[in-house]
């Protein structure tokens, strides 16, 4: 077992990456507890999307350290083995399995872990219907369960994703636009339940919605131009000059 | 590859429909078998030799399409070259036959098949070691495709080859295997092939016992595809195989592994294709390099969509429903069957998407559910008059 290098569950230090010489990340530095729930605000193009492929080990940063749990290294791993160490992912576009059921939705995405052979072989087992019942009663969508994924409203389709996040048991859920073209009332079930999951997670949700990130009343990161503008409460951030400046393009 | 809208629904169990075509199946090749082994020549329940050989032979073309589905219809992989793999279990069995010809062949060499000799081979060269047992030549009708396959499939998936551009090098693949095949030096025959075979485990080819034998064995291991296909497809590793052929980067993101999971279905469908191969070579008495034409992989795509790809039984109905119309066809105007191969492609790919199982079992499925769908829609509209957003909440 190795050292913990530090306790913080997502550790970012300078990291850099640039797409074909534009600085999509430029020295980001940023540090997670266990069990917070963090806000990450910022305009187009300040690298919000970007982060979220480095941790997942989507893009690989040209420079800087990304640690997992004080001790993975995160820029030696792939997706696969990322998402199984504990990190889930919800994409800005929600992408659920349209041809699968909403229970096999969630079926599947907790079995991430099992090889081919126990995936051909074995059959369900009784805690993992007890586990998707609990998530369906998160994500309030019980009814719906042997419905289509593909016949669920774009919002019902974000709180799907979010149940899949669920079912993967991860110590870290990143969490991309979740209320992006959702309706009023969506939004703030979408927060209720966010907060609901913050209870027993950590989070890291990007968004762009004010309203949103003051329902959920959490810390407020700032990203600009791929690095961090302002840190701290929701308040103290948007009373930050730079941050109205970098919102009204002055 | 977005050439057709996916179908709408995958079985989740071994249906209804599945159960009863395997009897069907049973129950055609038992009649069929019965029919001209045991009714007497002349006697209008006859069957004619000459149907059970084509019968056979469409049986192996269904077990091709099975393959194929397994890999196009579930896992979204557009093979263009599982003509290929077939082929090389043909000629793997056909390896076997030429041994089993012994001293009868025209220049009565004790060892070396007739071509040989006419190529003044010295002694049998090293790769046809072994095909004199039957037990060998059946581990390479396996073996050959599925490593080829295997090797393929883990360099194309591996660097994430996938929709068009897969579709392209197996193509090219299959060509490959053409034109290396028709050089004599391969030592496969060259442009002849492999044929004049007489006996297989003893039993002579052209008997009509060994033919129905044939023909038989045949449906046996189209069951035996047909119940694999549904057992992997009811399992868990399906539903895996259908959302990595619908999202294939999500399931990343969960964890899986798409590589492999497309490796595994890849390698299984060559075998399969490999089998199907093996049992068409001693029923129609040759193989040669025609069989790796790109043409051959095409039709079975076509056979694949017009019976009805991701479905089941739907690549066995297009299977036979291709190539009895291209018997029918090629009998009244021969010059005109690919015309009418192609226009069929056409035609189901713009007003027959799902094929024809696809279509039939849609129907079926939207007859039985469009009472309960009423009675939802109702329930949302009274929830929305509500101005209730949580449409599951109040419907719980």
């Amino acid at each position: 077992m190795k050292e913990r290098l530090t306790s913080s569950i997502l550790y970012l230090d300078n990291v850099h990456v640039a797409f074909d010489g534009f600085k999509a990340i430029n020295g980001l530095s940023m540090v997670l507890q266990p069990g917070e729930m963090r806000a990450i605000i910022g305009p187009n193009g300040a690298g919000k999307t970007t982060m979220m492929d480095i941790i997942t080990g989507k893009t690989a940063p040209d420079a800087g350290d990304v640690f997992f749990d004080g001790i993975v290294d995160l820029t030696k791993q792939d997706e696969s083995s990322i998402a199984t160490m504990g990190i889930g992912r919800k994409f800005q576009k929600p992408t659920v399995f349209d041809h699968h059921t909403l229970e096999d939705n969630l079926l599947l995405a907790m079995s991430g872990k099992q090889t081919i052979r126990s995936l051909l072989f074995s059959h369900r087992h009784q805690s993992e219907t007890e586990h998707i019942n609990s998530i369906f009663e998160t994500i309030r969508l019980a009814s719906r369960r042997n419905d289509l994924a593909a016949d669920l409203s774009h919002g019902q389709k974000q709180w799907l994703e979010i149940g899949m996040l669920l079912a993967q048991d991860p110590k870290l859920l990143l969490i991309d636009e979740p209320v992006a073209g959702m309706t009023d009332a969506e939004t703030l079930e979408t927060a209720r339940l966010l907060r609901e999951i913050a209870r027993d997670h950590t989070v890291v949700v990007v968004e762009h919605d004010m309203d949103f990130i003051r329902e959920l009343d959490v810390k407020v990161t700032c990203l600009h131009e791929g690095a961090v503008l302002a840190e701290g409460t929701l308040d103290h951030v948007s009373a930050d000059s730079r941050v109205v400046d970098v919102y009204l393009g002055r | 590859m977005t050439l057709f809208s996916w179908p709408n629904r995958t079985e989740n169990f071994v249906g209804v429909g599945t159960k009863a075509a395997l009897l069907a199946l049973a129950v055609f090749a038992v009649a069929i078998t019965f029919a001209n082994l045991a009714v007497p020549v002349g006697s209008a329940l006859h069957i004619p030799d000459y149907i059970v050989a084509l019968l056979g032979k469409f049986l192996c073309y269904a077990m091709l399409a099975v393959s194929l589905n397994l890999v196009w219809g579930y896992c979204g992989i557009l093979s263009l070259g599982h003509g290929a793999f077939f082929a090389l279990g043909g000629y793997a069995m056909g390896m076997y036959l030429m041994r089993q010809i012994g001293t009868r062949g025209v220049y009565g060499h004790p060892v070396l098949p007739d071509f040989m000799v006419f190529l003044n081979y010295k002694e049998l060269p090293w790769f046809w070691t072994g095909f004199d047992q039957f037990w060998f030549a059946a581990l390479m009708i396996m073996l050959v495709p599925g490593m080829l396959a295997f090797v393929f499939g883990w360099l194309a998936f591996r660097s994430r080859v996938s929709g068009v551009y897969l579709s392209i090098i197996t193509q090219a693949m299959t060509y490959a295997l053409l034109l290396a095949f028709f050089r004599n030096d391969m030592g496969f025959g060259g442009n002849n092939g492999l044929t004049d075979f007489k006996e297989i485990f003893g039993f002579e080819l052209q008997s009509r016992e060994t033919r129905a034998g044939l023909f038989f064995a045949s449906a046996v291991f189209l069951g035996l595809f047909v119940a694999i296909t549904a057992f992997i497809t009811a399992s868990r590793f399906g539903k895996l195989l259908v959302a990595t052929r619908d999202a294939e980067a999500r399931t990343r993101f969960l964890g899986f592994r798409p590589e492999k999971v497309k490796l595994f279905v890849w390698t299984l469908s060559a075998v399969m294709a490999g089998i199907a191969g093996a049992l068409y070579v001693p029923q129609v008495g040759i193989i040669n390099p025609g069989e790796f034409a790109p043409a051959n992989s095409i039709e079975i795509v076509i056979w694949t969509a017009v019976g009805g790809r991701g479905t089941i039984i739907g690549p066995v109905v297009g299977a036979f429903l291709v190539n009895g119309g291209k018997s029918w066809f090629t009998g009244l105007f021969p010059e005109v069957w690919l015309f009418v191969l192609g226009a069929l492609f056409v035609f189901t790919t713009l007003f027959l998407p799902k094929g024809v199982v696809g279509t039939v079992r849609e129907a079926w499925t939207t007859r039985r559910s469009t009472a309960s769908r009423v009675t939802k829609r109702n329930e949302g509209c009274i929830q929305t008059k509500n101005g209730d957003q949580t449409q599951a909440v109040a419907a719980e």
